[in-house]
């Protein structure tokens, strides 16, 4: 009886996921009545409590423990808070980015109390404080003198952050990066991120002079050797491809993106031959079959597990999701894969899309050139972390271990992604705002002084 | 005009054809991981699915009963029972099929363990499947039909006798394999209980000889070695003197028996797989020619097949070797070893004008009512020209009409080969006996490798084997 509850579930998750992503973009469309807006968002809405309702009911079933429906009812609560909070405190809010936010929370909800559930109760408890945290981020995103005023801050702090955990950090599979404080593991790294972006906008939102991006790309290097010393690959190259987004758009000047590319090439040749665990990875990426019991053991894994899954998964608690090591963070993609079934997996590729675009499409409404800067540096962020976590798992590229997004469980990934969508909301909400004069006035003296040079450098070289 | 103007400056002040641009190069990184991921679900999951290293097959077990095996006749070759509530696996052939089969528990092997997945899999009619969750029972998993032939195994089987040893025969028009048999055997439903036994048996007895056996190929190698001799210059015409034995370097081969094949062709040298001859062949081959040829027919690298645990055959000669290993090697012995399916996989070449269809032993899948629910893809790799293949076909039936194996000779169907008779130790009197050949009747046209350990001149008892095979099929 169990069983086919667990075989009409694995439909009926599928089908409400469907309809979903569906909606999410339908309301992406651009020509998209403000009434069938509010139908599609209403809708998304009663999608995520059915998921709830339907993934808490199955859990309850295979464990028959009271615990489950209580925290069951308390996903459903904090959801229902998420969004009156979100609806009230940004005036302007975006329903997509909220919905898509709760509907992830949901996902890694389900999936982390199936895997382990006291770690599902931590998971809770994270996003309830998170939720309280992001309540006071419009302050500080309204206040641009003092986002101003913190940029020494923002990269002396990341310097040291990451330096911090080089030096004295655990070592998890190879690669340093959590402090231990007592009971819980810090992840530096994710709020850092969000620092390094703070700064690159703050640093080339006036002044884009060759000497500024300069200054910029070497304090920002000066992280992503950190990182990569510490062997935290993954987060190496999400830093290396929002630097190099964020310069490409200050700048305007598409060779940067040229330049980044060839730096990267060149780092990851250098590499490939100075270090031998970035060649294990290449090796296990390459032909994990080949090296099944030693270096493509955790790919392999996670391969197995999307494999036998198939297109509609095992359904819940039929899967052997447990086998992929650190499967609760940086591999739940997998454990989703085998377990809610390929499609699923693809519509919560399609949601993490949605998401990015949206961002970017946040920064496109958005006046205020530092603003915009942030927003765009935001979503790169956003979507290159997401993208080498999935590309990992799924084996597209080389596996690094970053966590996904909302889903994986982790107090720092948490908190810094849902810090990362209010972010994005609170700039959504102030994307009227106009740059105050005399910031405009230095924009455009510096832009002005730019062409100044530049005409004056072609006189020059045509007299000579 | 000079609204749109005002916009490109806008645009140009606010970012966004380059915040368009991120977009749509992220757009396009995201669409080409959707792209991989579907791909990789609907043609590389299998490979990871069907790995012995994925721990979800066994876990089917709780909910599906395991399917049955059949030969390419419905023969039950493995079932599962239930009595008592308990599972049983039953192997009604037993023996007779122990390694092709396999055994399902003890780490499994044979099919059992290579089309494990799909034995556990279900595509029963949908009803009878919600019927089964409802009454809490297992499914019918999918059954495995194999390309066995039941007449040719049993035949192949029985003909090995007491003998130590191994048979592999081909359908060269599919590369579905006919026979596979390999001696000693064990009973395949009681491997469990006798595991201790089967594990420290001094003669491997759940080794499967036919495709891990590795063995000396003695004169059967006299194909390899007269077609590196003809793509190095050497003519059908060449001709030869044998006197019994031939010396160089202080070492002397002889030939078979201590026969002297006097003058002879390279055809007839061939026929006679007279060792002096192809001593003097080897020597006057250019250096890693040989292992050029042998290499080409897939030895030292992989056989194409979905079959798993096949034993890489292996060449070794290197530009420093002593003359009399130059000369051990042309003929088959020296460090040379194959294994049976190697021999029959470049008989069935050989008989393909050069190309070689893949072997394989799992034909499809079916449901627990007959309805296909899968057929498996057959590869095929190019070997040597057609024009090489003739020249071995010709050669292969010489040794028929006027050779070693003039036993396999027949009237009513044409068939080609090449006897064996390779030497393991010190001991000359202890020899393997092969054969490796093919026949052709019609359309129809089957591959085979015979080899019986200790069991002496190739033509007195493995080709003899062969024939009744050829009988068998070709009837």
């Amino acid at each position: 009886m169990l069983h086919l509850v667990t075989e009409i579930s694995r439909l009926t998750f599928i089908v409400i996921f469907a309809v979903y992503t569906y909606d999410c973009f339908a309301a992406l469309k651009r020509h998209t009545s403000e009434k069938r807006e509010k139908r599609l968002y209403s809708q998304q809405t009663s999608m995520i409590y059915l998921f709830l309702i339907n993934g808490n009911l199955l859990l309850f079933f295979n464990n028959s423990d009271t615990k489950i429906f209580a925290m069951g009812l308390a996903e459903i609560v904090f959801v229902t808070i998420a969004m009156i909070i979100y609806k009230k405190i940004y005036e302007m809010a975006s329903p997509a980015v909220v919905n898509n936010m709760c509907m992830l929370l949901s996902i890694g909800f389900i999936m982390l109390t199936r895997l382990n559930q006291a770690k599902a109760l931590r998971q809770l408890l994270f996003a309830c404080i998170a939720l309280i945290i992001t309540c006071f981020v419009p302050l500080f995103l309204g206040n641009v003198k003092l986002i101003k005023s913190l940029k020494l801050f923002y990269i002396v702090a990341g310097i040291l952050l990451l330096a911090v955990v080089a030096a004295v950090g655990a070592t998890t599979y190879g690669a340093k990066i959590n402090i231990q404080i007592g009971s819980i593991a810090i992840q530096p790294s994710e709020f850092v991120k969000i620092l390094m972006v703070l700064f690159i906008a703050c640093m080339l939102t006036n002044d884009i002079s060759r000497k500024q991006v300069f200054k910029t790309v070497v304090l920002c290097c000066l992280m992503i050797l950190i990182l990569a010393y510490s062997k935290d690959l993954g987060n190496a190259m999400i830093f290396f491809l929002t630097l190099l987004v964020m310069i490409y758009a200050a700048t305007q000047k598409p060779s940067y993106l040229l330049y980044g590319v060839l730096l990267f090439a060149a780092a990851a040749v250098l590499g490939y031959f100075a270090f031998s665990h970035v060649r294990t990875r290449v090796t296990a990426w390459k032909d994990p079959l080949s090296v099944v019991n030693s270096a493509g053991y955790q790919i392999c894994q996670s391969l197995f597990a999307i494999g036998s899954g198939g297109w509609f998964g095992t359904g819940l608690y039929q899967g052997m999701p447990k086998r992929i090591p650190v499967v609760d963070t940086d591999f739940i993609f997998s454990a989703i894969s085998e377990e809610l079934g390929g499609l699923f997996a693809l519509c919560l590729i399609f949601i993490c899309i949605a998401n990015f675009l949206m961002m970017f499409n946040i920064a496109l409404k958005i006046n205020n050139r530092f603003y915009k800067l942030i927003a765009l540096g935001l979503g790169s962020l956003y979507a290159s972390q997401v993208f080498t976590t999935l590309g990992g798992v799924t084996k597209f590229i080389p596996s690094t271990g970053v966590t996904l997004p909302l889903i994986s469980y982790g107090g720092s990934s948490l908190m810094a992604t849902m810090l990362l969508f209010a972010m994005v909301e609170g700039l959504y909400q102030y994307r009227g705002v106009k740059e105050e004069t005399d910031e405009t006035q230095n924009y455009e003296d510096t832009y002005r002084r730019q062409m100044e040079n530049e005409r004056s450098g072609q006189d020059g070289s045509w007299r000579r | 005009m000079e609204a749109g103007a005002g916009d490109n400056k806008n645009k140009r002040h606010t970012l966004n054809v380059e915040t368009s641009v991120i977009a749509y190069v992220f757009l396009a990184l995201f669409l080409a991981l959707t792209a991989y991921f579907v791909y990789f679900m609907v043609f590389k999951s299998e490979d990871f699915i069907n790995n012995p290293a994925n721990p979800r097959v066994k876990g089917f077990e709780k909910l599906v009963t395991r399917g049955e095996i059949k030969a390419a006749d419905g023969t039950i070759l493995a079932q599962t029972v239930t009595s008592n509530g308990k599972e049983v696996r039953q192997y009604p052939k037993g023996r007779e099929y122990a390694h092709v089969v396999g055994y399902n528990t003890n780490g499994m092997s044979g099919i059992e363990s290579d089309a494990s997945f799909y034995m556990l899999r279900t595509h029963s009619f949908l009803l009878n499947r919600v019927v089964n969750d409802l009454k809490g029972e297992k499914n019918p998993g999918d059954n495995v039909v194999t390309t066995i032939d039941s007449k040719l195994q049993s035949r192949a089987y029985y003909g090995m006798g007491q003998y130590h040893g191994a048979v592999v025969a081909i359908d060269c028009n599919t590369g579905g394999i006919l026979s596979m048999v390999s001696k000693p055997d064990f009973e395949p439903g009681s491997v469990t209980a006798n595991w201790k036994s089967l594990t420290t048996s001094q003669d491997s007895v759940l080794i499967n000889r036919a495709t891990q056996g590795l063995y000396p190929p003695g004169s059967t190698f006299k194909v390899i070695t007269v077609l590196s001799y003809l793509k190095n210059g050497g003519k059908l015409t060449d001709t030869f003197d044998c006197r019994g034995s031939y010396t160089q370097d202080g070492y002397t081969i002889h030939c078979f028996d201590g026969e002297v094949h006097g003058h002879q062709t390279l055809s007839q040298a061939f026929a006679n797989s007279c060792n002096v001859a192809f001593s003097q062949i080897g020597l006057s081959l250019p250096k890693g020619a040989l292992k050029r040829t042998a290499e080409q027919f897939l030895i030292n690298k992989s056989i194409p097949s979905k079959i798993s645990n096949i034993n890489k055959s292996r060449f070794t000669l290197k530009n420093s070797d002593p003359k009399a290993l130059v000369m051990q090697t042309s003929i088959g012995q020296g460090n040379t070893l194959v294994t049976p399916l190697q021999m029959a996989s470049i008989c069935e070449a050989i008989a393909n004008n050069g190309t070689l269809k893949a072997p394989f032993v799992v034909d499809h899948i079916e449901n627990d009512s007959g309805r296909l629910v899968r057929k498996f893809d057959t590869q095929s790799q190019k070997l040597c020209s057609a024009k090489d293949a003739s020249t071995l076909k010709n050669l292969m039936r010489y040794v028929v009409t006027n050779g070693t194996g003039r036993v396999v000779n027949t009237s009513s169907y044409t068939a080609y080969g090449k006897t064996g008779t390779a030497e393991f130790s010190s001991n000359k009197r202890e020899a393997h006996s092969w054969f490796i050949g093919f026949a052709q009747k019609g359309r129809k046209k089957i591959a085979v490798a015979v080899i019986m350990e200790k069991g002496g001149a190739g033509s007195s008892h493995a080709a003899p084997l062969a024939k009744s095979l050829f009988d068998t099929y070709l009837r």
